[in-house]
């Protein structure tokens, strides 16, 4: 159970990992919410696993957390991205956006 | 949807009911024991939050509430996780590849829930799904982010094939 536990928090902790790292790499907002929000959500949920296999006692407090998670996560997300679009800031588009940044630079 | 005076009255009941219910329950789960004090609190945390959340207890219309309910929403649960699972072994897989596999898109589409909360549901499972995003909702129609636009096939299609997956078991418990 111990070792099981400790795969799933790692697991959990490589998600998260991830998702900082798509923070880092991808070219614009929208995909970095993209990237974000499900690495960010997964990994949570598998913390969340791997605490209650460590702490069967925790169970009802931790499913409600996850439940907590699953709903607001993206709804933050489409939030932010509803707000960007709003605000006019386009997708980047592949090969063109590029050129066009770096005649404007 | 011309309901009478009496069956909305009494709509308003069983969704008060069930936000009761509910909130109860996330009382007893956080709390994590079942003593005296925590029930007869949790009772009344239940009441208030129920009674002033009253101008919104419509949004439970959309719900069928029916034992039938649940099967659809178990599948729905499962489909949901094996996306999720999936949209993060595919956002890993761009994310660690050097040359950034990435052909963004945005595109519209309709959904065929009619309440504000199948519609909810769906936009969130969405955005939770392998590459795409919900960016906005107004109405029936979604607009939805591409990480990477499916090479060779139609976008419209494609999109239409994500939000199927979920509206086939949404159906059977939101409306």
């Amino acid at each position: 159970m111990r070792l099981l536990a400790d795969i799933i928090l790692l697991i959990g902790a490589t998600f998260t990992l991830l998702g900082a790292l798509g923070l880092l790499r991808m070219p614009d907002v929208y995909n970095r919410i993209q990237a974000g929000t499900k690495a960010v959500t997964l990994g949570a949920l598998s913390l969340l696993l791997g605490i209650g296999l460590l702490y069967p006692e925790w169970w009802s407090k931790l499913l409600v957390i996850a439940l907590m998670i699953l709903v607001t996560n993206p709804i933050g997300s489409s939030t932010i991205a509803r707000a960007l679009m709003m605000a006019g800031v386009k997708p980047w588009k592949k090969v063109e956006t590029i050129t066009s940044e770096r005649d404007q630079a | 949807m011309s309901a009478t005076p009496a069956q909305q009255e009494e709509a308003r009941f069983s969704h008060g009911l069930f936000l009761f219910v509910l909130i109860f329950l996330l009382w007893l789960m956080l709390s994590g024991n079942l003593a005296l004090a925590e029930v007869v609190s949790g009772l009344v945390v239940a009441s208030v939050v129920t009674l002033a959340s009253r101008p919104h207890l419509p949004l439970f219309s959309g719900l069928r509430l029916s034992p039938a309910a649940i099967l659809p929403f178990i599948s729905y649960l499962a489909v949901f996780l094996a996306a999720l699972i999936r949209a993060n072994l595919d956002m890993a897989r761009r994310v660690l590849s050097p040359s950034l596999p990435l052909n963004p898109g945005v595109v519209e589409v309709k959904t065929r829930l009619k309440s504000s909360l199948g519609r909810l549901i769906l936009a969130n499972s969405i955005t939770l799904t392998p590459g795409t995003l919900t960016v906005d909702l107004q109405g029936d129609s979604i607009l939805i982010h591409w990480v990477d636009i499916p090479p060779g096939s139609d976008i419209e299609s494609a999109t239409r094939d994500v939000t199927d997956i979920f509206e086939r078991h949404l159906v059977g418990f939101v409306k």
